[in-house]
């Protein structure tokens, strides 16, 4: 927890040297630790008193070092910085949950949605340094409901990250930028065997957070909707998830709810150039206030779980292409091994089933898209009592319709792997460059 | 009515009353004193530990500075004449019931039971004046049920007056005793605050759901008589607010137009239509325009003092 760590110690002393005003200290951020640190030397009342506040604030920093020192070994202390050239969240190593959220704005005018998104940038920024939202007396007035709902109190960071997308309703008449919606971003077709509810699907903004905890992310999500009351409505929120980094310290390729391993041939994140071609958008790609941003598509698919309970190992394995133990892909013996289209098996067939979901998926060998899915459960489907569970897809690339759209019209026509799901949620976010600290999210478009 | 709510106003008010007699200058002496004290924690500790045993209640029922009297008075003129219209329509409603003119009761129900909801927080913080007038089914012990909604479910479920008479003229005396009660109720500055939210939380945990007027389905009369009782108080308190934060009174005033303009939509023959009539996505947006206007409402608490 270095990083964070230092710079709240910072904020704390300076905090601690200006006694002038209390204004001038309760504008900083407080650690969300701290605050509680703080309670149990004095109460939180003491903060009030302003004058006296550095000398506490003193008093508390061996404190927070000597518990860094004790933390050292906790491995989701990273705090992944807010502000950027990109948005965090993207090429991210993904987090253990996932809170995501589909809102629809309810304001009229672009400077209503621009004082949102400033207003949620900076709570964002707070939020994914482990920050209380609002300054302390907004915390402690008894006559306020608190500025921050507190279940996220004493809570470390949790490599939270938050990432904002326009969805192309955001590009409708009410705020004039229909002629900046960019031509890599169209409206998805109608793929075959879309099964989509309209509760699932859409909205003008959408908010992906993840955290290696999911009161953290539900935290965050619930003061976004909380602050965005009177500008934007929740249209549908899911929550996901998928094998803790602590359930495996290995930090292998997470496995479906299918018990496949999923993301396999996901591009390397650490190649740069590679993120240029794939991920990100540039400014020369036709809509230069995305530069440095992702297209975002979003797809909740529902596995008919208890269909493939009951499907032979080699039915299963012959779906997906893959070995489900090695997840090596069928006739290879590493999880890595390329696929090799042109394999013959005994009889003479091709190794890899030419309807399995890895080699379609796979398509020319060069379209590629950075996966990004969490798996989820939304407890009983009510009509049928079976598992209402499965993925929530999500990748992100630098043009739709030459990505996902491409790779999804294929395995919507073939895939093997279609007699055992249902696309039934969808949507599509343009997620903006990265803010500058001092900027706000979406500033290049507004 | 909502029983939770009813405790806890009562405890306000109970605590309202203790703390009235601390006045604004304490509250504005200890905040100096921490603010103002030495540079160190023991004296601000001291300064804070002792504000608290002293004026703590006072922080968050006492107002700093500002002056709430014009907007107390004006709020005991509404209610005492809320109540007023209340025991007369109620007194008719009785009437039509007492003798057996369902039809005509019926129509006098929702109207009647508007100015009740519409001062909804004093009558809570009566004690029991409010299960004895509007608890529904379930709310109290089978055997204390009476009030509105018992009368509600005689006319729309049993179709029938047989045996109300009771229940009717206990509804009228109640009434009048909530007439007499109103006249010395203690109004503090944060019960007006307070009370605002509290009656859009009463649409949102009961009326929104459709849960108020199950047998009537007339929800959207208390709906709105809610929200224009919450409306009031704004009014009221709008000079304080424009001279304390003018953006958040605007905000307050925008999200009521849009609700109330959200509410015309559903009017009819001087009242409301059925609640049975809203479709899944009107109850959802008329749900989330009360939430974007109790929002900001809950902020009404910075004329108290930060």
């Amino acid at each position: 927890m270095e990083p964070s760590d230092l710079k709240t110690n910072e904020n704390l002393q300076e905090a601690g040297t200006s006694s002038k005003t209390p204004g001038s200290l309760l504008n900083k951020p407080v650690s969300r630790r701290d605050v509680l640190k703080m309670a149990g030397i004095g109460g939180l009342g003491l903060l009030l008193g302003g004058g006296a506040a550095g000398a506490l604030f003193k008093g508390t920093k061996a404190f927070t070092r000597k518990e860094s020192v004790l933390n050292a070994g906790r491995t989701n202390e990273k705090v992944h910085p807010f502000y950027g050239k990109h948005q965090s969240g993207i090429i991210t190593p993904s987090q253990n949950f996932l809170c995501f959220a589909s809102f629809d704005l309810t304001v009229a005018s672009i400077n209503e949605v621009r004082e949102l998104f400033q207003k949620w940038t900076l709570a964002a920024a707070n939020m994914t340094q482990g920050s209380m939202l609002g300054d302390s007396a907004a915390n402690t007035s008894l006559n306020l409901p608190p500025a921050d709902t507190g279940e996220a109190a004493g809570l470390i960071p949790s490599r939270t990250t938050i990432t904002f997308g326009a969805g192309p309703s955001f590009f409708d008449s009410r705020f004039g930028l229909a002629s900046k919606r960019p031509a890599a971003f169209p409206d998805l077709p109608k793929f075959r065997g879309d099964a989509l509810q309209p509760q699932w699907c859409g909205g003008d903004i959408g908010v992906q957070v993840c955290a290696d905890d999911l009161q953290v992310a539900f935290h965050a999500v619930r003061n976004l909707a909380r602050i965005a009351r009177g500008s934007a409505v929740l249209r549908w929120t899911q929550e996901g998830f998928q094998r803790t980094g602590a359930a495996e310290p290995a930090n292998g390729t997470p496995r479906n709810l299918m018990g496949f391993k999923d993301g396999t041939g996901n591009p390397d994140v650490n190649d740069a150039k590679l993120m240029d071609e794939v991920v990100w958008a540039q400014a020369g790609d036709g809509a230069a206030w995305m530069a440095g941003g992702s297209y975002m598509v979003a797809r909740r698919i529902r596995m008919r779980l208890e269909v493939w309970d009951r499907s032979t190992l080699d039915d299963q394995q012959r779906t997906f292409g893959r070995y489900r133990d090695s997840g090596a892909p069928l006739g290879g013996q590493d999880e890595f091994d390329p696929l090799d289209l042109n394999a013959k098996d005994a009889a003479g067939q091709p190794a890899l089933p030419v309807t399995s979901h890895s080699r379609l998926a796979h398509m020319d060998g060069n379209t590629k898209l950075l996966r990004r899915a969490y798996s989820y459960s939304s407890g009983l489907d009510a009509k049928t009592g079976q598992l209402d569970a499965g993925l929530f897809f999500i990748c992100f690339q630098r043009n739709v319709s030459k990505q996902f759209i491409a790779m999804q019209q294929i395995l919507a026509a073939s895939d093997k792997l279609n007699e055992y799901i249902s696309h039934v949620g969808s949507a599509g976010f343009a997620c903006f460059p990265g803010a500058a600290e001092g900027g706000y999210i979406g500033d290049t478009l507004f | 009515m909502n029983i939770r709510s009813s405790l806890a106003l009562s405890a306000l008010a109970a605590t309202l009353l203790t703390a009235g007699c601390s006045n604004s200058s304490t509250d504005t002496n200890s905040a100096n004193a921490a603010s103002t004290s030495s540079n160190t924690g023991t004296a601000a500790a001291s300064a804070s530990s002792s504000s608290d045993s002293s004026s703590a209640p006072a922080s968050a029922s006492a107002a700093a500075s500002a002056d709430f009297t014009a907007a107390i008075d004006s709020y005991r003129e509404y209610v005492i004449t809320e109540t007023d219209a209340l025991v007369k329509d109620t007194g008719a409603f009785v009437d039509a019931i007492n003798s057996g003119n369902i039809e005509e009761a019926k129509k006098l129900y929702a109207p009647a039971r508007m100015h009740y909801e519409r001062i909804e927080p004093i009558a809570e913080a009566l004690g029991d004046l409010d299960p004895n007038i509007d608890a529904r089914d379930g709310d109290v012990d089978p055997s204390e049920w009476r009030g509105f909604h018992r009368l509600e479910k005689a006319l729309w479920e049993d179709k029938s007056t047989d045996g109300t008479k009771e229940y009717a003229d206990r509804l009228l005396s109640d009434t009048k005793l909530l007439r007499a009660k109103v006249e010395t109720v203690d109004i503090e500055p944060s019960l007006l605050v307070t009370g605002a939210v509290e009656l859009l939380n009463e649409v949102s945990t009961s009326k929104v759901t459709g849960e108020e007027d199950r047998y009537s389905r007339t929800d959207l009369y208390d709906f709105a008589a809610n929200v224009e009782g919450a409306e009031k108080i704004y009014e009221l308190l709008k000079p304080n607010l424009a001279d304390k934060d003018p953006e958040l009174e605007k905000k307050i005033g925008d999200s009521f137009t849009v609700l109330q303009n959200e509410l015309n939509s559903y009017a009819k023959d001087g009242g409301y239509v059925s609640y049975d009539v809203l479709k899944e996505d009107e109850v959802r947006k008329l749900s989330q325009n009360l939430d974007a206007l109790a929002e900001p409402l809950s902020q009404m608490g910075t004329l108290l003092g930060v």
